[in-house]
């Protein structure tokens, strides 16, 4: 008989939209009255549960601040715009410094425990009011903890795509080193994607530069297999389709070991040993004669 | 639509100036090659700017002219490839081997008097004739 007394903790959707908004402003005020108190106590939670070890102690109180207002401004006003703004910005300050998405999540959750704690310990004799107020409050924490950790989730991909995009510009630079002779240092792994960028820009540079010989270097490529041989291949032929012959430099002692290994044909392509001998090999093609400037005066 | 046949020396050169059928590229190679007997050519040139696409039918018979015309005494050069049609023929494996190739009309010229003057030497065309 004593079960019947117990008040099952099931959201009463009546009640709820009657005073939802009260109770969130009630939870506010509390909030607001004991800013000081939870928010000390949410950064020495952070601290114990060592999340945002790449701040010091002092930042992470004034973090855990602004992050604590904007908190209670969202479950006041009901809107999320701010808060998004105040996440990804908070996002682009500290994903810099190493922050990891887990902590993120972490921080956030340790807070929404705090404010619950707090409830619990000012509600914690009248079980009803408990009750409300926590179905006032939990669908509004939720949705902040997800606010704030899908902001930090894509403003991290965000910066993942520009630097890939970076990295994938910087990576192929077409340099002309003499009157039709270019150079395309290639650093790194050739996958179909980027071997489609490098060969597509090598023709355009070609083109634009009316090339006739190409040195293409690939010291700074670490491992290659049949894929990567046959797709260094097709830029060779595509080239020599504009008339550029290639030469292809730079085959690390691994490389030329594995390429026999499994058997590829490189038979169609030049392959001298380093860039400066292929340089050297270009300006034989191309008819020039580097000579020393006390040699070259002594003959004149 | 009939490709342009140019007489420039001892160079032909066909100029493709729009997207050809299977029809007209065995009308240009039949042509090409009753002509570099008729002019005594030394070399071809066949300008592919204009195509935005080369097939399979295209590349074929571009080598087929090579290897004619390469039989009837000329050396065959394809030039003005673009890029993004070289991209393609070597994706679909359709590579020209063998066959020169050459930026533009410019360098396809001077490609030929390059791989003439070896011949010159052996075979004077434009007879001397010693009148001694």
């Amino acid at each position: 008989m004593v079960k019947k007394d117990v008040p099952q903790p099931q959201p009463d959707p009546q009640a709820s939209t009657e005073s939802t908004q009260a109770l969130l402003r009630e939870l506010v005020a509390h909030l607001r009255q004991n800013r000081t108190q939870l928010r000390e106590e949410w950064a020495r939670r952070i601290t114990r549960a060592q999340l945002l070890t790449a701040m010091t102690e002092e930042e992470i109180f004034a973090e855990a601040t602004s992050v604590y207002d904007n908190y209670v401004e969202a479950l006041e006003t009901g809107t999320f715009e701010a808060l998004q703004a105040y996440a990804r910005n908070l996002s682009e300050r500290i994903i810099p410094r190493g922050v990891e998405t887990h902590e993120v999540v972490g921080i956030v959750l340790l807070l929404r425990d705090v404010l619950a704690r707090s409830l619990f310990a000012k509600y914690h004799e009248d079980f009803n009011k408990l009750n409300r107020i926590l179905d006032a409050y939990e669908p509004a924490a939720n949705r902040i903890a997800n606010t704030v950790a899908v902001g930090f989730v894509q403003e991290r991909e965000r910066i993942i795509r520009q630097q890939q995009e970076a990295i994938r510009e910087l990576s192929t630079p077409v340099l002309q080193v003499r009157e039709r002779l270019l150079i395309l240092p290639i650093i790194g792994v050739i996958d179909p994607q980027r071997n489609r960028q490098l060969t597509e820009q090598l023709l355009r540079a070609i083109r634009t530069n009316r090339a006739k010989v190409v040195v293409i270097d690939i010291t700074g490529v670490a491992a290659m297999d049949s894929n990567v041989a046959n797709q260094l291949v097709q830029t060779v032929e595509a080239s020599r389709l504009l008339g550029a012959t290639v030469i292809v430099t730079g085959l690390s002692p691994e490389i030329a070991q594995t390429l026999v290994t499994i058997g590829v044909d490189l038979s169609e392509m030049a392959t001298v040993g380093d860039l400066q001998g292929g340089i050297e090999e270009a300006e034989r093609l191309l008819g020039y004669k580097v000579i020393p400037y006390a040699e070259a005066t002594q003959q004149a | 639509m009939e490709v342009p046949i140019l007489k420039q020396g001892h160079y032909l050169i066909a100029s493709i100036q729009s997207a050809l059928s299977d029809a007209d590229l065995s009308q240009l190679r039949e042509a090409l090659i009753a002509r570099v007997g008729k002019f005594r050519a030394r070399g071809v040139i066949v300008d592919v700017t204009a195509l935005d696409v080369m097939d399979s039918f295209a590349v074929r018979t571009l080598r087929d002219i090579a290897h004619m015309a390469r039989l009837r005494g000329a050396e065959t050069v394809i030039v003005g490839i673009q890029p993004e049609v070289a991209f393609a023929m070597v994706q679909l494996g359709l590579t020209l081997k063998g066959i020169a190739t050459a930026l533009d009309l410019e360098e396809g010229l001077a490609f030929l008097d390059r791989q003439g003057q070896g011949r010159i030497e052996n075979r004077p065309r434009h007879g001397r004739i010693d009148r001694a």
